[in-house]
């Protein structure tokens, strides 16, 4: 196994290892000589500047950007924040000391003292910081009396906040303190241990344009490391301006809309795919997150079974249930297998060899046409039609509509969805595509998952006619004057080839599950606009048994897409409710708000006015039904 | 399977190096770090633990015949240049660079174990190539293309103290095998428009302003040159018998950048002065020499590479790192074994000495 050495080349590759070995020493010899010059025969001279010497480098962090929506308004922003630290060594008597600030800033002096003391760990002339984010009167009142008070030191340092609370919290992200292992990294070789960057969301991924230049300033300080005065400057060159497409007068009604449950929407302009509202829900706080997160709350972000660190609008995945039938009846369509008097009778299940795949509705749907099955959500028109195009034919539609891979809306590990094909079922598992898999999938089941980005564009694509742009949630990055640096324009990624009169079809169909009697989605509808969309309920769990007693990790998610107006489309909207239950109940009302609210502020829809129109009550929504 | 002879034959010596100057190590982060506002773990303390894992990983290291890794080697060589391409491909984030690859379950940076990798392949590849006089251009082809994949995936991470690093040591491997004169001088000549090109195509704006900011510290007398003028005094200030523990004033105002990391040393000469410092390089040159010693006597081509290899590793650091410091090379973020905060150069050079210890232990296997 081993090639041991022939006497000759060992002897050979010992002298040159002997060799190597004079080296290294003449090396070390280099650096013991370079040693012995700084330490002795420069020492003195270097040793003068250390004691003078007096200069130093304190850094001046940028302010960072701010984070605009479309119509300019402040979303996220800085505020200073003022400490107050003593510098022990300054300090003649700390005990009256304590006492006085104490009392002016209302503190327990205990407290004061505790800090101290935990302080004094350090170097004597390095300032402890007693209280921090203390008020402005304070601030001013010891800037004031500095000269009195010895040795006491106010600070100021801009710190991140975000004034609407959880307000698209998941959307703009948070800042922290860098981490060791994103010190390490190139792509922060220029920050320092303490710098804050962002950590996720917005703040995460445009960090390069926000974070600005640090500056700082060259500074003398006499021998205790008190500052004496400048000596040059370098200014920090302020982080740019973010601004968003979202309209934060729409994300809070979808946020509104979407309450405390386990949700996601996704609002979008269909003629341009600038995202309108990007709401995942419950949200969280923020600034928890850059200043000191008390454990108890982190505790509960971790254990609260809807959670809510989690961006679900990106990173969700779920089953689109009946709202993919939007793509089987397209593929059916497009091949030529259906047409809208095509029809199929529905009696409530459909048999497959041995299996029987059920509707949701189990008294059947009778007779039903393409635009009928999708009103009613009929699973057996889609079983039949699924059967007869295959699983890898309707993959191929899917995929033109971008499935099965992200969008890049802009931000960091966004999900990607899943599309199955027989061929990766091979792969994968090594056996065959049943028939009876495809059934699911023609249904929005099996192994299909989407994001509610996607759902979004899928929804935008049969608005109009295929064209379907990027999802994008940054319009502009502006410098510090307003000025636009960069634009994002509205780029077209796929153009879905089908004919015009399919989409129509299928448009039609959507028409109805809205705003026809027996439509599943009918919760949606408002009387002012007209709007299209289809309702999805997807199993989380296949065999249930009764429905009242399921817990809610098992329960089904609830979905809805749409667009409106119908006419002339203009945005489109997906909405996921995690363990809804029912598309119809409680995914479309949902969607219906947000578009009221989109419509109500473009002046089409009057401010106020409810709809009250309630001769139709909405259907609970439709079933999904698997083989068994 | 436990030879009794490897216990009699353990090289307690080097470990002893290793772990004095890893305790004087920690005990500089204490010092480098006791002007830091950190909650949570100390520095040193976590500087402690890392020790801890790295001798660990020391002992799994010399438990294994270092002769099964010929059999792996290019195996090892393989997977990291996938993952290395990997890195590039999908190795995520929109700017900068990047160098760590998300696995799903654990991140890693396949870049630092290339170094200990690059080591084992040319072993392994020089085991078996013999040039009898030393290698002719025809024999350089194939080192130099093993060599330089990996080392042009690192650079364009950019990673461009890793990429000199493992070119440093891959070259000491290829010195101690043998090379002509005249290829040596080529290679040198060929070098000229291979830095041209790398300055205009390869390097970073921050890489090409360390480079200059060490040929002329005033250029930017408020950042990078700051850092090297400041380390100077720091280094010349100590004296000959330094500040005293705790008591440097560059490190306890913080006129240092990164102290308990790259300018580690700088903490150490300021407040020990020369003589200790003279005590402290004596301690790695002894480090340095008796792991060429170990490969000297090693009696097969492959632990004999094996060895020069690592102890090359550790040098170069040692080299460049101490050479920053003390102003004689530009500011690079290499670390200084055993010596300076960081759990990647811990872990790496622990493995290093791991190696050593097996290659010395077995050395009467035949």
């Amino acid at each position: 196994m081993n090639q041991h050495l022939s006497k000759r080349g060992g002897q050979d590759m010992q002298r040159r290892i002997y060799l190597i070995s004079i080296a290294a020493v003449i090396i070390f010899s280099i650096l013991l000589g370079r040693l012995w010059f700084l330490q002795f025969i420069d020492s003195d001279r270097l040793k003068e500047m250390s004691e003078n010497n007096r200069l130093r480098f304190i850094p001046v962090a940028a302010s960072r950007g701010t984070l605009l929506d479309r119509n300019g308004h402040v979303l996220v922003n800085n505020t200073p924040s003022y400490s107050l630290a003593v510098i022990p060594n300054e300090v003649k008597d700390r005990d009256s000391l304590l006492d006085t600030l104490g009392r002016i800033l209302k503190i327990d002096r205990s407290e004061l003292l505790s800090k101290w003391e935990k302080g004094m760990g350090r170097a004597k002339y390095f300032p402890i910081v007693l209280a921090s984010g203390i008020s402005r009167d304070h601030m001013e009142f010891f800037e004031e009396n500095s000269i009195r008070l010895t040795g006491i030191e106010v600070e100021v340092k801009p710190v991140r906040e975000y004034p609407n609370g959880t307000f698209a919290s998941h959307l703009l992200g948070y800042i922290g303190e860098i981490s060791d292992k994103e010190l390490s990294s190139p792509e922060f070789s220029e920050y320092n241990s303490g710098d804050y960057l962002g950590k996720s969301g917005i703040e995460r991924s445009f960090e390069q344009y926000l974070h600005g230049e640090d500056g700082g300033r060259q500074i003398e300080v006499n021998a205790r490391g008190r500052y004496l005065r400048t000596i040059s400057e370098s200014m920090p060159v302020p982080g740019q301006s973010i601004m968003l497409t979202i309209d934060k007068n729409l994300q809070s009604q979808a946020e509104k809309a979407l309450g405390d449950r386990a949700a996601a929407a996704v609002v979008m302009e269909v003629n341009s795919g600038e995202i309108l509202a990007f709401a995942s829900s419950p949200g969280f706080d923020p600034s928890l997150f850059s200043g000191r997160m008390p454990p108890d709350k982190w505790d509960a972000y971790l254990k609260d079974k809807r959670h809510p660190l989690e961006n679900k609008a990106l990173k969700g995945q779920y089953p689109p249930g009946s709202t993919f039938k939007i793509i089987t009846a397209l593929a059916g369509l497009a091949e030529g297998m259906i047409d809208e008097r095509t029809t199929v009778n529905c009696n409530g299940e459909y048999q497959l060899g041995n299996n029987k795949f059920r509707c949701w509705n189990r008294k059947g749907h009778g007779n039903v046409n393409l635009k009928g099955a999708m009103r009613e959500s009929c699973d057996v028109y889609f079983y039949v039609l699924g059967e007869r195009l295959g699983v890898d034919r309707i993959a191929r539609y899917a995929k033109m509509f971008g499935l099965g891979e992200a969008m890049k809306c802009g931000l960091e590990n966004e999900k990607s969805g899943f599309v199955p094909t027989s061929e990766w079922k091979e792969k994968k598992f090594g056996k065959k595509w049943y028939k009876g898999e495809t059934l699911p999938v023609s249904i929005g089941q099996g192994y299909l998952l989407m994001t509610p980005i996607q759902l979004a564009a899928m929804s935008a694509g049969v608005a109009t006619n295929g064209k379907i742009y990027r999802p994008h949630l940054v319009k502009k990055i502006l410098d510090k004057d307003g000025k636009t640096v960069k634009e994002f324009l509205p780029e077209l990624i796929r153009q879905v080839d089908l004919k015009p009169e399919h989409f129509r079809m299928v448009r039609e169909g959507l028409s109805a599950v809205v705003n026809e009697p027996k439509g599943t989605g009918a919760a949606a509808r408002l009387y002012e606009v007209k709007v299209a969309g289809k309702t999805g309920t997807s199993q989380v769990v296949k065999l249930k048994d009764s429905r009242g007693a399921v817990p809610y990790e098992h329960r089904d998610h609830a979905l809805f897409v749409a667009f409106a107006p119908y006419d002339n489309p203009e945005v489109a909207v997906a909405v996921v409710v995690e363990h809804g239950e029912h598309g119809g109940a409680a995914a479309a009302p949902v969607a219906g708000q947000i578009l009221r609210s989109y419509f109500e502020s473009k002046g089409v829809i009057k401010g106020g006015r409810r709809n009250t129109d309630e001769d139709e009550e909405p259907e609970s929504g439709d079933e999904t039904g698997d083989g068994e | 399977m436990i030879d009794r002879r490897l216990f009699t034959n353990f090289d307690w010596k080097m470990l002893l190096l290793v772990l004095l100057i890893s305790a004087v190590g920690v005990l500089n982060i204490y010092s480098a770090s006791a002007s830091y506002n950190t909650a949570g773990i100390p520095y040193a303390l976590k500087q402690f633990y890392w020790i801890i894992i790295g001798l660990g990983l020391l002992l799994f290291t010399c438990s294994i015949d270092y002769h099964l890794l010929e059999d792996v080697s290019y195996w090892f060589y393989g997977i990291l240049i996938v993952f290395l391409l990997l890195v590039l491909l999908v190795g995520k984030t929109s700017m900068g660079a990047t160098r760590w690859l998300h696995l799903g379950f654990f991140t890693m940076q396949p870049s630092e174990p290339m170094k200990i990798v690059i080591i084992i392949t040319f072993a392994r590849f020089f085991s078996r190539h013999q040039p009898v006089s030393g290698m002719g251009f025809r024999e350089v082809v194939l080192p130099m293309a093993i060599l330089s994949v990996p080392a042009i995936l690192i650079m364009k991470q950019p990673d461009l103290g890793t990429a000199t690093m493992v070119c440093l040591v891959a070259g000491t491997i290829i010195l101690a095998v043998g090379i002509k004169w005249r290829v040596v001088i080529t290679m040198l000549l060929a070098a000229v428009p291979a830095c041209y090109v790398s300055w205009h195509y390869l390097l970073r704006a921050y890489q090409k302003n360390r480079v200059l900011n060490f040929l002329n510290p005033e250029r930017d007398p408020l950042k990078s040159g700051y850092h090297l003028i400041q380390s100077k005094i720091a280094v010349g200030s100590g004296g000959l018998s330094g500040k005293g523990f705790l008591h440097g004033t560059q490190s306890q105002l913080r006129f240092l950048p990164e102290q308990h990391t790259d300018f580690a040393f700088s903490v150490f000469a300021e407040e020990w002065g020369f003589w200790v410092c003279a005590m402290m390089l004596f301690l790695y040159a002894a480090l340095i020499l008796w792991g060429l010693h170990v490969a000297s006597r090693c009696n097969d081509r492959f632990g004999t590479l094996l060895a020069v290899g690592v102890t090359a590793m550790i040098f170069w650091h040692i080299v460049i790192n101490m050479g920053m410091v003390i102003g004689l090379f530009p500011v690079v973020g290499v670390p200084l074994p055993f010596f300076s905060y960081g759990g990647t150069s811990m872990i790496t050079s622990m493995l290093g000495a791991g190696l050593l210890l097996n290659v010395s232990m077995r050395r009467f296997m035949f």
